[in-house]
């Protein structure tokens, strides 16, 4: 038992975490921003910087499919921004006009190229394949202090970890203008913070983000964790600080209810596969939210 | 467009002594699309003095305190502070936004927010020392509100709020304050604590700026006026610039005629 | 190829998927305005992606009753069941917690979604449930559409566009102005129910077309695009119908000239270069004629109160004022006025002094308001007021 669940399910139960601590957290100052919805438009416009990433170099590697997404992020964001402004359409018609157009042209890409011998489709960019992200080298406990065995962890759970302290540092250092400018961005302004760039940086923090998680996990958890933790947390608590730390809590048991439940649920109500651990943990994150917008304490304004 | 203030120099910025105007704006025009909302405007504030704003409703006195922080982009104009420019004199200016352009729904304290004022001094990493906490106290104790230190920003009434607001600029220890309508929407109380505290700072050599609604009380609680309605209609001192015909000027046929009276009569 | 197609000469299948899509165009596009016009485009978004538990379990229902499962009407049925479920859920977060919009929106999305994805992978697991093909109607699948799918889509497509033609005139009233819509004595909560209803039927008839993900840009594209061409509520509905219609018409038929097309990403690329040449070219809220606009504006601004200063024999501060006046020929290389310049300088100063006449005098006030500091005195009064102004004010000054 130990050793099976070292190599098969740990990793994915890491790597499923940190990429919900990693959305979670800069999701708080977007949903206080009411920007929730550009993480969704983000994870939509990921796969076709995936896409084209993947016919420029011909190849299925990391760090290209990782430059292509950041790039298509920018690109989105900043056709949001032109549409919003030079157009004068809302905010939110802007975001549907450039993520469907988008998502619509990585689609068409996929279809047109052949991409049947790689592992790229579009469900695969939906739902991630957190399954898969196994530790063959784990032999047992004793293996998470094998050098050897270590190195064999899947690169998937090194890079989101490295995201996830970035992410972290981000949110540490800039904690007072993020939270000056999300307030009262007139007030930081007038006090000389650069409000603009501020606002930027978040959003290509949760770019880098959704692009590392999307990755081993799928859009859905991306868009999920970006706005479903934070959501809850704000119901629980009238203080910032406890708000951040009420959403990584949330983030972390989705993650790990949400992997075990559909790892070990199916069995227990004696269907014989096991289901989507990215849907499962989406779902487990909404039915969070669902209990906080019942029962929590500060559930309103 | 009175020609006493319209020095002719070279450069707005002399960075001089203590007579140095703390705020002087040169011909700024502010569009939002193509319709100016303040077109060409000069203002030069007194130094110690309570100077108040006024105009109708959309006459561009909100715009003209932004785009004089830069809040707001400006398509022409220069801004002095202190005879140096905006950026390396904006510790010196306190601004007090209106109080309906943020979310008071946002998960924090009445101290937190009072604490946002100084971030000038503490910067991105510095500690929260005990002199720092003080500086918070006083400031809140001087607007009436050291009760509400721990209180969600949520529950405060409209007046409470502005106090609030009052207090953050307070802390920041400026030498320019700036306020966007202090008085609107707000409990007689408050109004009577917000102008002791004014005249308060005016009493310790500070310059007060202040955008303001209503006209029966410029005369009681401010020094000088600036009359604005897109372009400026009039500056100086109250009993040389608060004149009916200059208020006629500014607000056209829409200052009601009881009001004209009621002001010929102030006016002595 | 092309033009084969667009005639509709590609066969059967071709020419029953592009009159669908046709149908559904003209009908989501006109939705899709008074969505847009009540600023609340992205909570389609959330109604789309909502289907998918619904369509699921529309299936393993079906399936349980001894079907194979793939009725469209029974699946349309389970998803429109759920989309109404995750708009209860959004419109619950919205008004008894202190959740935005936005973020309930959001959550809604892709909580359903996810909860979607676990019953698509149930499904995969039990027998007859492999070659259900619920894949499809994340972004659609038109190959072997049947006629009855057709006729289903075409008919759908219609009634939404006469529930449309029928609500046009209080919807378009709650989309300005929902508080007076009020007054007017329209109930806004139900009529907003109504426009979710019929984004709702867009939605579920559009799945098998364009698939769940994208048929919100059918929705808002086409409304986007309209408002580029017209500032009247009732023209944004019937061009955002005529584009949207387009845009399927056009995509549906280019989609069937090659292989690899497919529909539902070809309809909305359609939609979008619609919607770029119009932001990019309409005449009056275009971004070139908007730019050009500005700088023209611009361009006065700094001329006018460049001459201003001229004339009170003021420095220029702005460089950008200087170089505007010297490209007119107003200001010499060194800063010294021209005669022209100084001729224009005076002229400007006069039309100054008439507007401070102008706002000074109680009987012209109300004319005062259109000073913008741009409008020249001949605009805006007549020749008898002008003389009479000027014969106040003496002779001109020379500057």
């Amino acid at each position: 038992m130990g050793a099976e669940f070292v190599a098969l399910s740990l990793p994915p139960m890491l790597i499923g975490t940190l990429a919900a601590l990693a959305c979670a957290l800069p999701g708080n100052f977007l949903v206080l921003r009411r920007q929730s919805l550009v993480g969704d438009a983000i994870s939509h416009v990921v796969l076709t910087g995936i896409v084209v990433a993947f016919l420029i170099t011909g190849q299925i590697a990391a760090w290209p499919m990782m430059l292509g997404a950041a790039a298509a992020a920018v690109v989105a964001v900043t056709l949001i921004e032109v549409i919003q402004r030079l157009g004068r359409v809302d905010a939110g018609a802007a975001m549907g006009v450039t993520f469907t157009a988008m998502f619509a042209f990585g689609v068409l890409l996929l279809e047109q190229s052949d991409t049947s011998g790689v592992h790229l489709d579009v469900e695969h960019a939906l739902y991630g394949n957190l399954e898969s992200l196994i530790w063959l080298d784990a032999v047992g406990w004793s293996s998470l202090l094998d050098p050897a065995a270590l190195a064999g962890l899947p690169h998937e759970l090194t890079r989101m970890a490295i995201v996830f302290a970035l992410t972290l540092a981000f949110i540490l250092v800039l904690w007072r203008p993020l939270v000056l400018s999300t307030f009262d961005e007139d007030y930081a302004r007038a006090l000389g913070v650069p409000v603009r760039a501020l606002g930027l940086g978040l959003v290509i923090v949760a770019a880098i983000t959704a692009v590392a998680a999307f990755d081993a996990v799928g859009s859905i958890i991306v868009i999920a964790m970006f706005i479903c933790p934070p959501a809850a947390a704000r119901l629980m608590t009238n203080s910032l600080v406890h708000q951040v730390l009420w959403s990584l809590a949330f983030a972390t048991l989705s993650a790990l209810l949400g992997y075990i439940l559909a790892g070990y649920g199916p069995l227990w109500v004696g269907l014989p596969n096991t289901v989507s651990a990215a849907g499962m943990i989406a779902s487990v994150s909404g039915l969070i939210l669902a209990i906080c917008a019942v029962a929590a304490p500060r559930r309103r304004g | 467009m009175s020609p006493v203030e319209l020095v002719a120099r070279n450069d707005l910025y002399t960075d001089g002594g203590t007579a140095q105007s703390p705020l002087e704006i040169r011909e700024m025009t502010v569009s939002y699309g193509d319709q100016p909302v303040v077109y060409s405007v000069d203002m030069t504030v007194r130094p110690g003095a309570m100077t108040a704003i006024i105009g109708p409703n959309g006459a561009g006195k909100s715009t003209l305190l932004k785009a004089a922080l830069g809040i707001v982009p400006a398509l022409s104009g220069r801004v002095a502070v202190f005879g140096r420019p905006l950026e390396n004199a904006r510790h010196k200016i306190a601004y007090v936004p209106q109080r309906a352009s943020v979310d008071w729904d946002f998960p924090t304290r009445v101290s937190d927010v009072v604490m946002m004022g100084l971030f000038g001094q503490l910067g991105l990493m510095g500690r929260v020392r005990g002199l720092h906490q003080e500086r918070v106290y006083t400031s809140l104790a001087r607007v009436g509100m050291q009760a509400f230190a721990d209180r969600q920003i949520g529950q405060l009434s409209g007046g409470q709020q502005q106090r609030v607001f009052l207090a953050r600029a307070l802390a920041q220890g400026a030498d320019l304050y700036l306020l966007d309508e202090p008085f609107a929407g707000v409990d007689a109380a408050t109004e009577r604590a917000i102008i002791n505290v004014l005249h308060a700072l005016r009493d310790e050599g500070k310059t007060v700026v202040a955008v303001h609604h209503d006209l029966s009380t410029v005369r009681s609680y401010f020094d000088d006026v600036f009359l604005i309605n897109r372009r400026k209609m009039g500056a100086g001192p109250i009993d040389q610039a608060f004149t009916v015909p200059a208020l006629q000027a500014t607000y056209g046929g829409r200052l009601a005629e009881g009001q004209v009276a009621q002001l010929a009569l102030d006016a002595g | 190829m092309l033009a084969d197609a667009l005639l509709l000469q590609l066969g059967y299948n071709a020419t029953l998927v592009a009159f669908g899509a046709t149908a559904l165009g003209l009908a989501a596009g006109a939705t899709g305005a008074f969505l847009f016009l009540r600023k609340r485009s992205l909570v389609s978004d959330a109604v789309s992606h909502a289907t998918l538990p619904g369509l699921a379990l529309a299936f393993l229902i079906m399936v349980a009753f001894g079907g194979d499962g793939r009725s469209l009407l029974g699946l349309m049925a389970g998803s429109a069941v759920s989309a109404a479920t995750g708009l209860w859920c959004v419109s619950a977060l919205t008004r008894h917690t202190r959740v935005p919009e936005d973020a309930a929106i959001g959550a809604v999305l892709s909580v359903f979604f996810g909860f979607g994805v676990v019953l698509l992978t149930v499904i995969q697991s039990v027998p007859s449930g492999r070659q259900a093909g619920l894949e499809g109607f994340l972004l659609g699948s038109t190959a072997g559409m049947l006629f009855t799918d057709a006729v289903i889509i075409a008919l759908g497509g219609i009634v939404v566009l006469l529930a449309v033609a029928v609500l046009r005139r209080p919807l378009t009233i709650v989309a300005f102005d929902p508080g007076f819509g009020q007054t007017q004595g329209l109930r806004v909560a139900r009529l907003d129910m109504a426009l979710m209803l019929l984004v709702m039927a867009v939605t579920v008839v559009g799945l098998k077309i364009v698939g769940l993900i994208l048929i919100v840009a059918m929705l808002i594209i086409p409304a986007v695009t309209a408002r580029f061409w017209t500032n009247r509520a009732s023209v944004v509905v019937i061009l955002a119908g005529l584009f949207g219609g387009l845009a399927g018409y056009v995509g549906a038929a280019t989609s069937a000239s090659a292989p690899d097309l497919p529909t539902g990403p070809i309809i909305v690329l359609t939609s979008f270069v619609f919607f770029a040449l119009s932001m990019a070219f309409a005449p009056e809220r275009g971004v070139l004629a908007a730019l050009m606009r500005h700088r023209r504006f611009e361009r006065l601004v700094h001329l006018r109160q460049g001459l201003l200063a001229m004339a009170q024999g003021q420095h220029v501060y702005e460089s950008r004022t200087r170089r505007l006046l010297r490209r007119q020929g107003f200001m010499r290389p060194d800063g010294v006025p021209t005669a022209t310049g100084k001729n224009e300088a005076a002229r400007t100063l006069r039309d100054e002094a008439r507007w401070q006449v102008v706002r000074a005098s109680v009987n012209l006030s109300d004319l005062a308001m259109r000073d913008d500091g741009l409008t020249p005195t001949e605009d805006v009064l007549t020749a008898d007021q002008i003389a009479e102004i000027d014969r106040r004010l003496g002779p001109p000054e020379a500057v």
